[in-house]
């Protein structure tokens, strides 16, 4: 009852956003938490609902975000075309990794997916007829609406609303699916769910390409609202920010991982006014350490848990 | 023909120094399950704590080199007391997100302490190059090379010939029956941890001359010593020496005949290919990883 009257307000608040912020700063926070909770969302599917560490996610994020943004630039399409094109480009690079890599499990997963990354990251900086190397690509033109121009920070704070909700339903129509229970029972106990008939590499590709997908679908979104895109759209930062998002927020829950980004957003601005940048990632990397040691199931899970022994002790 | 030569003599070179990086990783993911992100982070302090030595206190060349591999020994054996003693019974992603962690603060860490400036690390040698027939060598290289191989030799022998080294390939083996024998598990966890933490200093204090020292100078060393271990089959001391030797001659020739931009490639390509093809690395006689 609480927790529904606490959603709905959230929800509200997020809708008329634009309103009450003091200021467009404020708002463009709110629009990268947006672009970050997409990424955190599809990150989770894997690594929440799989239990396997992309440790490569900024590569989707990255291939979204230049094929994009080439296609704006060098054929004119309109952003329309051009984001499903990323996404079905990072679907594709998704399901390529998933097939050679989801053989193996654990570690040997995440190293495949780190060096992955590193490569398609070398090929950003080194490609220059393609990617202008390390100067990156300037002038991606802002999406159109019909005659209007989402040029502006409002417009686009809607934009990027509506493709994180649609990404929630996603994941929610996904995880709430036969593929979802199939996913859950692969992770818990795979040679006991492949025993009652469940194709284990199917499945576990499967989600990897629609979690490469939405990534890419982000990427899409990065690169028409900065107008720019360069090698550090590959940046390990963006996959390790990612990574303590959906571990913070809580893995396997669908609502963890958009917490997750408003509060790792968030915190390092605020963090920005108290202290001075240098501190900021090592504040980072302790903040990881301690979460791990201290909040292993994260904020969602020990949320719910702390529901359910109040319930039962009102009971 | 000359050119050839050249590249792998310069291979080899940075191939010792991946060996190095690869046994001390090697001995950490195979003994104590830990996949160590942080394994890069020893590197560079290895290279900043030479820097401090020599550039600030002044320390001759090759106390300061001793200076950087006890540092990193100590600095490893402060983490597992600290850090991964206590999560020991966690699932290995677990350890593996802290290890993310500690590579985040280490290197972030370092760049607060030496700022973002890369700094050249002076050394006693020669600059004018040693000339061996076609063959052109500077003396730090010369002195890298043979100083990688003294190192190996050491660890081999540590591992071989001593009890310690016994106890290690036991836990190694299996930690239950090693504990049932009476090995001290605890202790051989930090020692290992130390070890390999010394050992990637070591690298990281001898390559540092000869490149140059700068905060995220770590993350490629990180990935360089995943590399070697895929490579040389977990746990595999001899694979992780020829596996090093072997990345390092293949990033020369890969950075002289295909493109230089492309050198830090050979090695991702190299995780990828080994990984899917041959997981228990080029050298394994048996399965060892499932």
């Amino acid at each position: 009852m609480i927790v529904r009257a606490l959603l709905a307000a959230a929800a509200l608040a997020l809708v008329t956003a634009p309103a009450w912020l003091p200021s467009p700063y404020h708002l463009h926070i709110l629009i990268m938490a947006g672009i970050f909770a997409i990424l955190a969302l599809s990150l989770n599917l894997l690594l929440g609902y799989t239990g396997q560490l992309s440790l490569g996610h900024a590569a989707f994020f990255g291939i979204g975000a230049y094929t994009s943004a080439l296609l704006a630039l060098k054929l004119e399409w309109s952003f329309w075309l051009a984001l499903p094109c990323a996404a079905v480009a990072s679907g594709i690079a998704g399901w390529a990794i998933g097939r050679l890599a989801l053989k193996l499990r654990g570690a040997y997963f995440v190293l495949v997916t780190i060096s992955f990354a590193g490569v398609i990251s070398l090929v950003s900086i080194n490609w220059m007829e393609l990617t202008n190397g390390p100067l990156g690509l300037p002038g991606v033109p802002p999406p159109d609406f019909g005659p209007w121009s989402l040029r502006t920070k409002r417009a686009y704070y809607y934009l990027v609303l509506a493709a994180a909700a649609f990404t929630y339903l996603v994941c929610h129509r996904l995880v709430h699916s036969r593929i979802g229970r199939a996913l859950v029972a692969l992770r818990e106990n795979e040679p006991l769910a492949e025993s009652v008939g469940i194709d284990g590499t199917r499945y576990l590709v499967l989600a990897a390409v629609v979690s490469a997908a939405l990534a890419g679908v982000a990427g899409s979104l990065y690169a028409h609202y900065t107008r720019f895109v360069s090698p550090e759209v590959f940046l390990f930062t963006y996959t390790v920010t990612m990574v303590i998002m959906v571990i913070a927020g809580g893995q396997g829950t669908l609502l963890g991982p958009v917490i997750g980004a408003l509060l790792f957003t968030a915190l390092p601005e605020a963090l920005r006014e108290a202290v001075a940048w240098q501190w900021q990632m090592l504040a980072y990397g302790v903040v990881l350490v301690v979460l791990v040691f201290f909040l292993p199931r994260g904020i969602v899970p020990s949320f719910e848990r702390w529901q359910r022994r109040r319930a039962a002790s009102l009971r | 023909m000359e050119q050839l030569l050249q590249h792998l003599v310069n291979g080899l070179v940075l191939g010792g120094t991946y060996a190095l990086l690869g046994i001390g990783l090697t001995l950490i993911f195979g003994l104590m399950n830990v996949v160590n992100f942080a394994h890069g982070e020893f590197y560079t302090l290895g290279a900043y704590a030479a820097f401090g030595a020599l550039a600030l206190a002044g320390l001759p060349f090759f106390v300061a080199l001793a200076a950087a591999i006890a540092t990193g020994a100590l600095l490893g054996a402060l983490c597992e007391r600290v850090l991964l003693r206590p999560l020991r019974r966690e699932s290995i992603d677990t350890v593996m997100l802290v290890m993310i962690g500690v590579w985040i603060a280490m290197q972030n860490a370092e760049l607060l302490v030496w700022g973002g400036v890369a700094r050249s690390i002076p050394h006693p040698f020669p600059t004018a190059p040693l000339t061996l027939g076609p063959l052109n060598i500077a003396p730090l290289r010369l002195f890298v090379m043979a100083a990688a191989a003294g190192l190996i030799g050491a660890a081999w022998l540590l591992i071989q010939r001593t009890r310690l080294g016994t106890a290690m390939r036991a836990t190694f083996q299996d930690r239950d029956t090693a504990a049932l024998m009476g090995v001290p598990i605890g202790r051989i966890h930090t020692i290992t941890f130390a070890f390999g933490s010394a050992l990637a200093a070591a690298a990281g204090a001898l390559l540092g001359p000869v490149f140059l020292a700068y905060p995220s100078m770590g993350d490629l060393a990180s990935l360089k010593a995943f590399s070697v271990v895929i490579l040389g089959g977990l746990g595999n001391l001899a694979g992780a020496t020829l596996g090093g030797l072997l990345l390092g001659v293949a990033e020369e020739l890969g950075a002289g005949y295909v493109s230089s931009g492309y050198r830090d490639a050979v090695g991702f390509v190299a995780i990828i290919l080994v990984l899917i093809f041959r997981p228990a690395g080029l050298f394994a006689r048996a399965e060892r990883i499932g």
